[in-house]
């Protein structure tokens, strides 16, 4: 038995393969690109109804067009809206000469934000009731100096099925797999709802849910996967900015596609966990920005929680695991051929 | 199950004999996770269909299994939707499966406070016999000219636009032989 | 302009994203700045309702700067026709057109027409039959005596008289400063739009315009889309690839139920129903419908009328007895939705049908709708899930108030629960002509029927009812045809549609398309232009043969309306010698040797005749199609910059203010559309606008739309939890502006006033929505989504509430996209209280049943016509 290097740390080649999956296809992910999102949540709709997932709470957060608040057991993908009093490059929103004042953008997100911190669960329960008018905080309408422009991105979020993923990495019950697709996928069967995953994971996606107890997130549709079939999400996506495919193909069109922007003058697009190098050994979904990540909710330089493990696997756990394999050999020896 | 094969079935084994020393892959898997394929590969058949929201006409298949839609998709092949679907679009299983859909005749009888059940057949005559009332207590023959009217002013109707061709042509042939020309539809509004 | 295709058609909106990356510039001209708005190049802001303005600017801008195709112009469109010396243009009559009569709200429009060579001047025809209402016409647009020639023309443009100088002439004061002043669209902005529009005509480059319903929910709606019509031939980019005028159509089939109509106005095909005037005889109608010297395809609508009662009433129809045509109701004048609403409060209507259709949410003025529902003897209601509709007599808005007593109201009321789109076959028209055909894919449960099935037995029924009728009026019910295939006790929709294709009636042959059509009941054809689909006797619907680099017009894939055209009109996209304008731009096009017209498309024109065919002096029809006459539906063969016949509300598009404007009309006295329909009733009040005194009690913009996350009424929508989860309440969208004006608070509540409700919602205050400049003053504009109702997972108020009923005077459509409301922070009273809030701002703002029933505004009150700049 020996274990790989770079197994909880670093860029890995073959993802599947250091997880025992012998011959197995090439590693596959999604794309996201934001550039193109028209924030219809196709991908939210057709991930629940092929998965079954229940809906998540009919809760009015006054977040831009978001009403679904974040990822969590029962929304496996996750459309953000953000608006901003600035101009995307490319396009003119037509606030130039005309009589508007400071933007509200500030305003409401402090009035959402104060909301949500008030909330117990944070944010999950808050209903189309919660924020009764003699609730709302004092928060002024907008201050500032008056806006000069605006713009609106939209992003669909989903599971990065991180290189190295800490859920994956912190499961103590082996439910969390590292499937032979390379991604990363939670077996119902096999889950007894300890939570681990929940604080393990550092982007927030995986959760227990609330009557079933288990842990739920995306499984990239692993068994449309073994179909041939590509995730529901990517495939209703109507102007294609799910993008799935071979992780290496995806990068490729990735880099080709930032190019072309920039080339068009969108300087500020980026790629985020598109790189094998960061702080996860590089997503398996990885996304286009035309922001800093935080501006969507996601970690500028996420880290995987179990980065330190190797060192304590080192002292205690190898030694652990060899007295369960001296004992097992010992059983086996007989029947071996 | 002999000692073997409850031993490959143990993850740890697995995790030990096996490629996957970390237990994170191939290792932890369950039966379940082995054999684990798309539900639409089980379906008796695929069925052409498409999206009944909006006009843009996506394609879909519908996939259905011992008689029950089991997945409704976008069709790849349409030059139109090119296999894609909307919110609404994607929402169409709920939508011809979910609990909302009501199955039951309901009834109300005049100055009643709450629906009643009403056999299908009996609700059918019992429209039939009142809308031959209704175009007899509105009939017009000839306007105060003298020119023939020959026309109904008892009975309207307002169709949604998710109705087929098949169904307006018949609902327009009815009811022009019925004389009823208040007749409208959706796509006035 | 008018659709916001990302939000509401998200799929279609893929090809616009294409496009873009592929070097197009997309723009979105509109009052909010939506998702569709975020993927553009340019979002350009104007004030709702003031469309016609903005494209009239952009006509004028053509005519400024000379940019129109001249090529095309010259060739496919009127310009050249000379109109008749007693016409009179707005700019002689401060807003109105020459045959004006105040008291019936209407035109003459014989001072409209062409001058016909030989004619010295005389009116062509000062018939009574020129004043057939704007929605009785057929799909060939208007009966034009005369179209087939000899018009009077001047090729050069030059006659002070001819369509291109009076289209000059009418939109001369249109400037782009004008455009800012009653659009409030910054003046650079709207230049944008100008230079990026006309820079794509000619040749080589096209521009296509995309709307729905924001353009068509007007008292101008019909003119609107003209005035985009107009900008398009200048342009010269109809018929053409990637040129067009598309109408992004909101429900699956809503192309189909206008094709096949279940309309008051209509038959199949876009054939007029008979009216009191046209109904005397099957000649007198015919002589209505098209004109005898008038050319193209519309000029065979006999041979589609006939066919037509063929199918109706089959053997029992022939020469002798008009083919039936005396069976036929009679309409005198409007008997739309919105009237047959009023008739049923005031208790004319006794029963109701509502197919898959929640007026209580969906049409405008929602509590007339309900109390219209409360006062019938019996409804019946048919769909997939239980609506407010139906439920009105439970949980309306008006039992909170005491206006619908449940246990006094007598309305008789019966649930049919529908099948659903899965649960029958059949054909969808969608928004691109293009027929699909569905197929069955399980069986309905429980008391679960298609219409389909409902309205045969239905017939059935009925028929054996009065079988042994004495009753004259029965005679049309017993001749009906009504043999349709049946298994099991389904109908057969597939049957209906080879009826609707037609047959030759001796052989019983399905036919191959429309212009196998005879006029002497040898065929029966249930709509003419549907004629084809069964070619072959194959149901070409449910073709499904992909799109292929050799076949990118997916040609094999459905079949569209007709001959399977999918660009109409694709004659003009070759130049008047028959060879495309250009290589990339090439559809259809004059193969010299094989003498006939080929191409990527079906050609929309007769397949052998040539491009220098030149029609005999005395032809009519299509025999009198010229070979450079693209447009073989017109009357004349040409694309219409200006329209002689047709429209009730003027031959070219006139900048109105919406009913309910919070301004004047800057161009011209006349503030609002003359020739709208109003009704003026206790219970359909209007909001004052100007001229009237008050306005300033409903100072605000009120304009909806969909969202992408629900479907209009809501009844497939918020009865679905994935899809009422992702927009679970009602919310009303302004301005951080507006908010600290009112004091609203993001996520507050708030309600919304106008003369016929108040609705609450929750605040969402967003820099989405903008303060415009209109006339020196800030206006500010509200936006609600309309998809609301009482049931289902999530609940609001009926936004449609807001409205009161103002319509188009062509097409009968309400205007919903243009209001004035107040807004007010906190939640709206209820019950009695509501009531009386309602009473208070009628009272302030001096509400009468006047208000807004004055057509000719710039008539002052005492009736002295003084006004009016000459």
């Amino acid at each position: 038995m020996r274990i790989a290097p770079n197994s909880l740390f670093g860029p890995v080649e073959d993802v599947a393969g250091q997880a025992g999956h012998g011959e197995h296809p090439p590693r596959m992910g999604f794309f996201t690109d934001t550039s193109i999102c028209i924030g219809c949540k196709a991908c939210e709709v057709a991930c629940k109804e092929w998965n079954g997932v229940p809906e998540d709470g009919m809760n009015l957060l006054g977040m831009s067009m978001d009403n679904t608040g974040g990822l969590g057991a029962s929304s496996w993908r996750h459309v953000a809206f953000i608006e901003q009093p600035r101009r995307l490059a490319g396009s003119d929103a037509g606030i130039a000469g005309l009589p508007v004042g400071p933007s509200g953008a500030q305003a409401t997100a402090a009035i959402v934000e104060s909301a949500l911190r008030r909330a117990p669960r944070g944010g999950g329960e808050l209903g189309t009731s919660a924020f009764a008018p003699d609730h709302v905080p004092e928060v002024p309408v907008a201050e500032g100096p008056e806006r000069m422009d605006f713009r609106w991105l939209m992003l669909s979020d989903v599971c990065k099925h991180c290189t190295h993923a800490g859920c994956l990495d912190v499961c103590p019950t082996g439910a969390l797999v590292r499937s032979e697709f390379g991604t990363v996928v939670v077996q119902q069967d096999i889950c007894n709802g300890c939570g681990y995953c929940v604080s393990a994971c550092p982007f927030g996606v995986i959760d227990r849910r609330p009557g079933d107890g288990r842990a739920h997130k995306c499984t990239l549709c692993y068994d449309r996967l073994r179909g041939g079939l590509e995730p529901a999400c990517a495939k209703a996506c109507p102007t294609d900015s799910i993008q799935y495919g071979e992780l290496d193909v995806l990068r490729d069109r990735a880099t080709a596609r930032l190019e072309t922007l920039r080339e068009r003058g969108v300087v500020e697009a980026r790629l985020y966990g598109e790189d094998p190098r960061d702080g996860v050994g590089g997503f398996g979904a990885f996304f286009l920005l035309l922001d800093e990540p935080a501006v969507y909710g996601l970690p500028n330089a996420p880290v995987v929680a179990s980065r330190d493990l190797p060192a304590m696997w080192k002292a205690a756990g190898v030694a652990a695991l060899g007295l369960f394999a001296a004992a097992l050999s010992a059983f086996m020896e007989p029947r071996e051929p | 199950m002999g000692m073997r094969g409850w031993l490959e079935s143990w993850p740890v084994w697995r995790q030990l004999a096996g490629s996957d020393p970390l237990g994170r892959g191939s290792a932890a898997e369950s039966a379940r996770q082995r054999a684990t394929r798309p539900r639409t590969a089980d379906a008796d058949r695929v069925v052409h269909s498409v999206c009944p929201y909006c006009a843009v006409g996506c394609a879909q298949n519908v996939y259905v299994k011992d008689g029950e839609v089991i997945q409704i998709e976008g069709n790849p092949d349409s030059p139109i939707s090119r296999g894609r679907l909307c919110p609404k679009g994607s929402a169409s299983k709920q939508l011809v499966t979910g609990p909302q859909r009501a199955e039951k005749v309901r009834y109300r009888a005049p100055y009643a406070t709450q629906w009643s059940d009403l056999d299908l057949d009996v609700a059918m005559d019992m429209v039939a016999e009142r809308v031959l009332a209704a175009r007899a207590k509105g009939w017009q023959e000839r306007d105060e000219h003298g020119r023939p009217l020959r026309r109904t002013m008892g009975i309207a109707s307002l169709g949604g636009a998710t109705l087929d061709n098949e169904e307006n042509y018949l609902i327009k042939k009815l009811f022009t032989a019925l004389g009823a020309i208040q007749i409208e539809n959706q796509a006035r509004i | 302009m008018g659709s916001n295709m990302a939000e509401a058609h998200p799929v279609g909106f893929q090809w616009v994203m294409e496009a873009k990356e592929k070097g197009a510039t997309v723009i979105h001209v509109d009052p909010r700045f939506t998702r569709t708005s975020a993927l553009c190049d340019l979002h350009v802001p104007l004030r709702a309702g003031s469309d016609i303005c903005f494209l009239g600017g952009v006509v004028n801008y053509i005519f400024e700067h000379d940019l129109a195709f001249r090529d095309y112009v010259a060739a496919y469109t009127n310009a050249s026709f000379i109109v008749h010396r007693d016409f009179a243009d707005t700019e002689d009559l401060d807003g109105l057109f020459s045959g004006y009569d105040e008291a019936t709200a209407s035109y003459d429009r014989s001072s409209w027409q062409y001058e016909h060579e030989g004619d010295g001047g005389t009116l062509a025809e000062p018939s009574a039959r020129e004043h057939a209402a704007g929605h009785s016409h057929g799909s060939g647009g208007a009966r034009l005596e005369g179209g087939s020639g000899p018009i009077r023309r001047d090729p050069t443009l030059e006659h002070p008289r001819c369509v291109y100088q009076l289209v000059k002439r009418h939109f001369a004061r249109y400037t782009p400063e004008m455009v800012a002043e009653v659009c409030g669209t910054p003046l650079e902005q709207f230049l944008k739009v100008c230079a990026a529009w006309t820079s794509a005509s000619g040749r080589e480059r096209t521009a296509a315009v995309v709307y729905a319903v924001g353009w068509t929910q007007h008292t101008t709606g019909a003119q609107l889309i003209r005035t985009a019509a107009i900008i398009q031939l200048l342009l010269g980019n109809m018929g053409r690839p990637g040129g067009g005028i598309m109408a992004m159509r909101g429900h699956a089939s809503i192309q189909g139920s206008t094709d096949i109509p279940t309309l008051f106005n209509l038959l199949p095909g876009y054939l007029p129903m008979p009216s009191v005037e046209t109904g005397r005889d099957l000649a007198t109608y015919l002589e209505a419908v098209t004109a005898d010297r008038q050319k193209g395809f519309w000029r065979n609508a006999d041979a589609y009328f006939v066919s037509l009662l063929k199918e109706y009433f089959g053997e029992r129809a022939s020469a002798e007895n008009d083919f039936g045509f005396d069976w036929l109701p009679r309409t005198s004048g409007d008997h739309g939705t919105y009237r047959s609403v009023m008739d049923m409060v005031d208790g004319k209507v006794f029963g109701y049908f509502l197919l898959g259709q929640n007026p209580a949410i969906g049409s405008a003025h929602g509590r007339l709708q309900r109390l219209g529902l409360a006062n019938l003897d019996w409804l019946v209601v048919r769909d997939l899930t239980m609506i407010e509709s139906a439920t009105f007599f439970l949980d309306a808005p008006e039992v909170a108030t005491g206006e619908i007593v449940p246990g006094a109201c007598r309305t008789e009321v019966f649930f049919f629960p529908a099948a659903a789109h899965t649960e029958k076959a059949g054909t969808f028209t969608q928004t691109q002509r293009m027929v699909q055909w569905r197929d069955q894919a399980v069986e309905p449960t429980g008391d679960q029927r298609s219409e389909l099935w409902f309205f045969y037995h239905l017939g059935r029924k009925i028929k054996a009812l009065v079988a042994d009728s004495a009753e004259e009026r029965d005679e049309p019910l017993r001749a009906l045809w009504w043999d349709y295939a049946v298994v099991g006790d389904e109908p057969q929709a597939d049957d209906v549609l080879r009826r609707i294709n037609g047959s030759d009636e001796h052989t019983g042959r399905l036919l191959e398309g429309y212009g196998e059509l005879k006029a002497d009941g040898s065929t029966s054809c249930g709509c003419w232009i549907y004629s084809g689909v069964f070619a072959g006797g194959v149901n070409q619907a449910a073709r499904r043969t992909p799109a292929s680099a050799e076949d990118p017009y997916a040609l094999a894939w459905g079949w569209a309306w007709p001959a399977n055209r999918r660009i109409l009109y694709n004659r003009a996209s070759a130049d008047p010698s028959g060879r495309p304008w250009s290589a990339t731009k090439a559809c259809v096009w004059w193969d010299e040797e094989r003498q006939e017209w080929v191409g990527r498309d079906v050609p929309d024109f007769e397949k052998s005749k040539a491009p220098s065919y030149v029609a005999p002096p005395n032809a009519v029809g299509p025999e009198a199609l010229d070979g450079d006459d693209p447009f073989i539906m017109q009357a004349d063969g040409k694309g219409w910059l200006m329209a002689p016949n047709g429209l009730e509300d003027g031959p070219l598009p006139t900048h109105y203010e919406p009913h309910e404007s919070p301004v004047r009309n800057a161009l011209y006295a006349q503030q609002a559309n003359p020739t709208r329909r109003v009704y003026p009733r206790a219970d359909n009040p209007s909001n004052p606008a100007p001229p009237e005194r008050h306005g300033e009690v409903f100072p605000f913009v009120l304009t909806t739309a969909r969202l992408t996350e629900h479907h209009t009424a809501g009844a497939m929508s918020r009865t679905l939890s994935y899809l009422a989860e992702l927009q679970p309440a009602l919310t009303v969208e302004v301005s951080p502006e507006l908010a600290r004006l009112r004091h609203l608070e993001h996520l507050g509540f708030a309600h919304v006033i106008t003369s016929r409700a108040a609705i609450e919602a929750r605040v969402v205050v967003t820099d989405r929505m903008v303060p415009l400049v209109v006339q020196d003053e800030v206006v500010h504009q509200v936006w609600m989504p309309y998809h609301f109702g009482a049931r289902g997972l999530v609940t609001g108020d009926a936004v449609n509430d807001l409205f009161g009923i103002s319509l188009d005077p062509n097409v009968f459509i309400q205007e919903t996209k243009a209001a004035t409301c107040d807004i007010r922070p906190g939640r709206r009273p209820s019950g009695n209280a509501l009531a009386e809030l309602l009473a208070r701002y009628r009272a302030r703002a001096g509400i009468t049943t006047e208000t807004g029933a004055r057509f000719d505004t710039a008539v002052a009150p005492g009736g002295a016509a003084g006004e009016r700049r000459p």
